[in-house]
């Protein structure tokens, strides 16, 4: 990689608000999400089950089933251009060529039919216009790449003749094909062993190095964004409740959720807790757009203010920043 | 050979399940899947005795076995100094009730069509309980013991958060005041934020009615926390068994040195100069385990005498053992 001295943005998000029309009426997934991200970045999205970080994502390259799906806001600027107001022909060249995406289950996205080869060799085909025998040779190369052995005999494999890990090890090289300026992994490691996990974990490592890409990482695990990310967004009822630098994150978090999070999570070094710290309640109910703190229901520091006006991202810090009514300096509750 | 004098609440020796592996049109046997390949373990009265290892490795299977859910291929399992390995009809319905479990999703199981209330009071009634006003108290206290609205009982479990779901599951387990309780990832399908809570009520619980717990999870972190001792799976074998201190502090086999290597900490600092053993290819499939020791293939100190003997299960210090040639 290209030393950089002003890291370039190649992503930036606006404002995006996504709602699902349901039988049981309106879902609020996201509701309001702006970030950046930088050239060579590793974002972690963390945050519990259905605080919408893959229907963020989705919502970046409209690949939501719209009804139900509805994008009611936002931008989404890939290097200048707006994913979300391109056509379908124009966004589909940008999914192939410049964005890959690993989805949370490797095998709804695989093909189950087609062979691994092709899966691998027809985006190298269709969008950087290679002939059959040198996408075959990139296959290989890239199949190499993510650790797959005697990749070249394992062209004409189907998805089914591959191992969990190797299934995920696949989506990666698909997704790393075009050589993408943005890489977007969903949960990639969930349902992998903890060694299976460090096997893949140490490959991204190992790709960062060598290409440099932009990724976001999303994961409901803070131990694999510890070790992978540079800045973490924590997610909550489909808004960012909290955003940092790792380091900054870990060590002072400030936003009750994540506080509480970190703290209700057991150790495997130190010394052993005797008792769980736990948060209370239930995540939030989203059939209403958030008109206050989404927290505040589960929150020991609630006060008033909290719940009656939805606080937004402000600076604490350098690079950390905090939605939440307590005052920053002193941790209480403000004054106005 | 334990430090602990008293008999254990349960023993296995040489616990053993075998499923055959059919095709065909006449279904005749191909092969067979070596799920739990000769476990040798105590566990002691109020104890929590962690069961880990990967996916696959056997440890739900074991659990089953161990219940009676699945009749062993071979070996014993001995609960308060009776041998039940084979019990059967009545007596076998009579040991049920001391023993329980508690399953990975409450939403596969707890019947959808039925309400709390049936659904707790159930085997209350197969295994005959008092009068209906009795069954209904008894359901309402089951109910507050596990952090429950006693007036839910009417209610059915789509109308319950995930946690709360597997709180009913945890009521149906103690309705019969069992002594024993086989916790079957219980919290895996949870958030982590509800985690902590089912812990602390399955802790809680345990204190107060003196239950004892054969926790199976693959969260090493919540292991450590949870329980006394640790037996850590693979293939279908116990590799190691220590006390929890102990085993994370001084992991003696090389995979349960590479499982706790492995581990993400969230902590970044830790995490930015930590040695990981990243461990290559695959786990075997139990149908065709390697010969010798089993983790010979993947085995960073593996010699050509691994992939010959088996190694034996030595307690190399009190309360620690190992399955391991030159763990020492
Ligand atoms: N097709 C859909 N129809 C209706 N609601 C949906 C649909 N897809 C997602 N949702 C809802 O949107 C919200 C956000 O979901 P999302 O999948 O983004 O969560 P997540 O943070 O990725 O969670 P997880 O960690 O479980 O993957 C959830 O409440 C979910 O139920
Ligand atoms: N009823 C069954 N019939 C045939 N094979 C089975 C059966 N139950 C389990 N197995 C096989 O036995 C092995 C051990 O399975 P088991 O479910 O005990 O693993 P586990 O350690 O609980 O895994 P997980 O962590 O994924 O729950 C696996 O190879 C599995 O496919
Ligand atoms: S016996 Fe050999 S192969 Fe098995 S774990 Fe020990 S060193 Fe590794
Ligand atoms: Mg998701
Ligand atoms: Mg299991």
């Amino acid at each position: 990689m290209a030393a950089v001295s002003d890291a370039r943005r190649v992503l930036e998000v606006r404002d995006i608000r996504t709602r699902f029309h349901t039988q049981d009426g309106v879902v609020h997934a996201v509701n309001g999400i702006s970030f950046d991200l930088d050239e060579g970045e590793l974002l972690g999205v963390v945050g519990e089950s259905g605080s919408g970080k893959s229907v963020t994502m989705m919502s970046l390259l409209k690949l939501l089933p719209m009804p139900p799906a509805e994008i009611v806001s936002g931008r989404a600027l890939l290097e200048g251009e707006n994913l979300i107001a391109l056509d379908v022909e124009r966004l589909r060249r940008v999914r192939g060529a410049h964005v890959g995406f690993i989805f949370q289950d490797p095998m709804t996205s695989l093909n189950p039919v087609l062979t691994v080869g092709y899966q691998i060799t027809e985006p190298l085909r269709v969008h950087l216009g290679m002939n059959r025998a040198a996408a075959r040779r990139r296959a290989v190369e890239l199949l190499e790449l993510v650790g797959i052995p005697m990749a070249a005999s394992r062209l004409n494999d189907f998805p089914h003749q591959f191992s969990g890990g190797m299934r995920q090890r696949v989506m990666i090289a698909i997704a790393l094909a075009c050589e993408p300026r943005v890489l977007i992994a969903d949960e990639p490691t969930t349902a992998l062993d903890v060694t299976i996990q460090a096997q893949i974990l140490d490959l991204v490592k190992r790709l960062r190095r060598e290409l440099g890409m932009a990724i976001i990482w999303i994961t409901h695990d803070l131990g694999v964004v510890a070790g992978l990310a540079d800045r973490v967004m924590v997610m909550y009822g489909g808004l960012v409740v909290e955003r940092a630098r790792v380091n900054e994150l870990y060590a002072r978090p400030r936003h009750p959720y994540t506080r509480g999070l970190l703290r209700t999570l057991p150790r495997l070094d130190g010394t052993r807790s005797e008792r769980l710290e736990s948060i209370a309640g239930q995540p939030p109910n989203l059939a209403q757009a958030p008109a206050a703190c989404p927290f505040a229901p589960r929150c020991g520091h609630a006060f008033e203010r909290c719940w009656k006006e939805n606080p937004l991202l402000e600076a604490v810090a350098e690079g950390h920043e905090v939605a939440c009514w307590l005052d920053p300096e002193t941790g209480a509750a403000r004054a106005a | 050979m334990s430090t602990d004098s008293a008999p254990p609440l349960l023993a296995v020796e040489k616990l053993t399940k075998h499923f055959p592996i059919m095709q065909g049109v006449f279904r005749r046997q191909v092969g067979t899947v070596k799920a739990v390949d000769g476990l040798d373990f105590e566990i002691r009265e109020r104890e929590t005795l962690g069961l880990v290892g990967e996916s696959g490795c056997g440890k739900s299977t074991a659990g089953r076995v161990i219940l009676r859910l699945y009749a062993a291929t071979a070996g014993r399992i001995v609960f308060r100094g009776t041998d039940i390995t084979a019990l059967e009809g009545e007596a076998l319905r009579r040991m049920r009730p001391r023993m329980q479990m508690i399953f990975q999703d409450p939403q596969d199981s707890l019947n959808p069509r039925m309400t709390v209330g049936t659904i707790i009071g159930e085997p209350l009634l197969e295994h005959g309980a008092e009068g209906k006003r009795a069954l209904q108290a008894r359901v309402e206290e089951l109910l507050e013991s596990v952090g429950l609205d006693p007036g839910f009982t009417n209610r059915y479990p789509h109308e319950f958060s995930g946690g709360q779901r597997q709180r009913i599951g945890v009521a149906r387990a103690l309705a019969l005041n069992p002594e024993f309780i086989v916790c079957d990832e219980p919290i895996a399908a949870l958030d982590v934020s509800i985690q902590a809570q089912v812990v602390n009520l399955l802790e809680d619980l345990q204190e107060r009615l003196g239950l004892t717990y054969l926790f199976i999870s693959h969260d090493l972190s919540m292991i450590r926390h949870i329980a006394d001792r640790v037996a850590v799976m693979y293939l279908g074998k116990i590799v190691e068994l220590a006390t929890s201190d102990v085993l994370y502090r001084e992991p003696l086999h090389p995979y349960t040195r590479a499982l706790l290597s492995a581990v993400p900490i969230h902590d970044p600092e830790l995490e930015s100069h930590r040695e990981r053993i990243i461990l290559s290819g695959d786990v075997p499939s139990p149908a065709d385990p390697p010969s010798g020791c089993r983790f010979s293939t993947r085995c960073p100190m593996a010699a050509p005498e691994c992939r010959e003997r088996e190694p034996e299960w030595r307690e190399l210090r009190p309360g620690h053992r190992v399955a391991c040639h030159f763990a020492e």
